[in-house]
């Protein structure tokens, strides 16, 4: 449903996205994951028409964006980063003004408003000013906007950025709802996110994709593995030496004190590490289990970038 | 065209929710009912003149009274206007609400069309009330009416030009003091470069005289209705149409 191949977006001399490609199909709720800088609403931007791009080629819905751009916005329902406001409109008044400019026909238009209102829980700030409605509220009317031409395809920038916790579960849930034959991609620097509403992931990071799957395989792809974190007093350095020779064991990274092992799942080493820790003399502090996951491989990407 | 007109009425709705539209209209009326007082005054102390004198004739009502009132209005909308333009596009671009213009399926031509539609309407509306004010002129007077009414086709052309430059400026900057300021300077200039006319010569002369519209409005305030003077107007408007929809079109190949 929505194809990228590889996408380029420079500013000037900056180059915000590079060689980007990934598809999502019809259906699905892709998350596109990355740290705040990472190209994550440029790609939006490119995708909904609002900027070229510079080289590439993307497609929504078997639409070229750059050659059929009508097309694809009458099938694209987004949700900037900010969202727009007209604060000195109704919030009924406001939806029904985009029904208009989202060619919903006359008819059907005081439906459609009264449709994205019920599915996005505002029928109690209908008639008031959207400059008085709360943070959440907000955030939920620019929902209730990118829903209002009942959409093939969602794109949604931070949906959940500045909510408070009990908000972001709300509007989680409300993403889910909103699902059924849609195509949605929403962006977060979240990682939680990602697995709590999405079927896949796109990580990118300085504008170049890390990786794209569905959840599924890249649990599998890590899930064939297990491994510990020992943190010891002293002698980390040696100590990974002489770890790297057990049996099965075939990944030892050391930092500081810390030193990080992974093994085939079902091997299950631990007694004979424990063994190498007592004989050196190493002051075990703790020793924990720490299966290789998508986080570990989103920390990576992230280390050096900011993160909440 | 449906589209065009709805953002016109959400721009005509935007205007008369905002303060700015009626502090406008109110200050533009105050202005010239003073001004047209005044002028009021001075005639009916040339009439008294004339009447004490016991000869010459009686001043005329056009001239000395509705073709002041044209010229001080057209100065004063030098700085109105731009007070009317100066969100149309600084706001969306500052508050984000562009993106939604953007990403909806509509040309940029729609968008520009339909926010100078918006903002010539509102205009049209103070143009009827200034018309309440020379109404004075024939209830007390007895002036002829086709050279005011080509005084207010002036006004009309003249106004929609300014919208276009403030709609332009408006464009560039997402602060509206810098889109405001900007058009004003820009249509002082184009206002006083005219009176450069008389002390120039050859093609510096002749590229003045063309690209002023002073002496254009002027000419149509006398009652002088020309095709040039109306080519004049519409093209200087739809040129500055242009270049509003093709600033906002480039801004996606930033």
């Amino acid at each position: 449903m929505i194809v990228v191949e590889h996408l380029t977006k420079k500013y000037g001399d900056v180059t915000a996205v590079r060689d980007l490609s990934f598809t999502v199909d019809k259906g699905k709720i892709w998350g596109l994951l990355g740290p705040n800088g990472s190209g994550k609403t440029t790609t939006m931007r490119v995708l909904t028409g609002f900027l070229s791009a510079s080289e590439g080629r993307a497609a929504v819905g078997g639409f070229d964006v750059f050659e059929r751009p009508d097309e694809v916005k009458k099938i694209i329902g987004y949700l900037p980063e900010n969202v727009p406001f007209y604060p000195e409109m109704t919030v009924a008044g406001y939806l029904g003004f985009v029904a208009e400019i989202k060619q919903v026909p006359g008819p059907r238009r005081k439906e459609a408003v009264a449709r994205a209102i019920e599915s996005c829980g505002l029928e109690s700030v209908g008639r008031r000013l959207i400059r008085n409605i709360s943070r959440g509220f907000k955030q939920r009317l620019g929902l209730a906007q990118a829903l209002i031409h009942d959409p093939q395809v969602l794109v949604l920038d931070e949906p959940t950025i500045g909510l408070d916790p009990a908000q972001i579960v709300e509007i989680r849930q409300l993403i889910k709802s909103l699902r059924r034959e849609r195509t949605i991609m929403l962006s977060t620097h979240i990682l939680q996110e990602v697995s709590q509403t999405c079927d896949g992931v796109a990580i990118i990071s300085e504008g170049r994709l890390v990786v794209s799957s569905s959840l599924a395989e890249l649990a599998s792809s890590f899930g064939g593995r297990e491994g510990v974190v020992l943190k010891v007093r002293r002698g980390a350095r040696e100590a990974a030496a002489s770890l790297r020779r057990i049996r099965g064991v075939n990944k030892v990274e050391h930092e500081g004190n810390e030193v990080r092992l992974e093994w085939e799942k079902g091997l299950d080493p631990r007694e004979e590490i424990l063994g190498i820790v007592s004989a050196k003399d190493l002051g075990l502090l703790e020793m924990r289990s720490a299966a290789p996951s998508v986080e570990d491989l989103y920390l990576k990407v992230i280390s050096g970038g900011t993160i909440q | 065209m449906r589209n065009l007109w709805s953002i016109t009425k959400r721009e005509l709705t935007a205007f008369f929710v905002s303060p700015i539209a009626y502090i406008v209209v109110a200050v533009f009326l105050f202005l010239g009912g003073s001004f047209f007082y005044g002028r009021v005054q001075i005639y009916e102390l040339y009439t008294r003149q004339m009447m004490s004198y016991g000869y010459g004739q009686p001043p005329n009502v056009n001239q000395e009274l509705i073709l002041y009132f044209f010229s001080f209005s057209l100065l004063v909308l030098i700085f109105v206007v731009p007070l009317l333009t100066m969100r149309l596009f600084s706001e969306e671009k500052k508050t984000g609400t562009e993106e939604l213009l953007l990403t909806s399926p509509l040309s940029v031509t729609q968008i520009v069309g339909g926010k100078f539609l918006a903002t010539l309407v509102l205009y049209v509306v103070i143009l009827l009330f200034s018309v309440l004010i020379v109404l004075f002129g024939f209830l007390f007077g007895n002036p002829e009416f086709l050279p005011v009414l080509s005084g207010f086709i002036g006004l009309l052309l003249v106004g929609a030009a300014f919208i276009s430059v403030g709609m332009l400026f408006s464009s560039l900057t997402e602060n509206q003091v810098v889109a405001a300021v900007l058009s004003i300077g820009t249509l002082l200039l184009l206002y006083f470069i005219y009176y450069e006319t008389y002390f120039s010569t050859g093609i510096v002369k002749a590229v003045i005289g063309a690209v002023s519209f002073t002496p254009r409005f002027e000419n149509m305030i006398q009652g002088n209705m020309d095709t040039a003077d109306l080519a004049y107007f519409l093209s200087f408007t739809f040129f500055g149409l242009f270049l509003t929809q093709a600033v906002i079109q480039s801004r996606r190949w930033r």
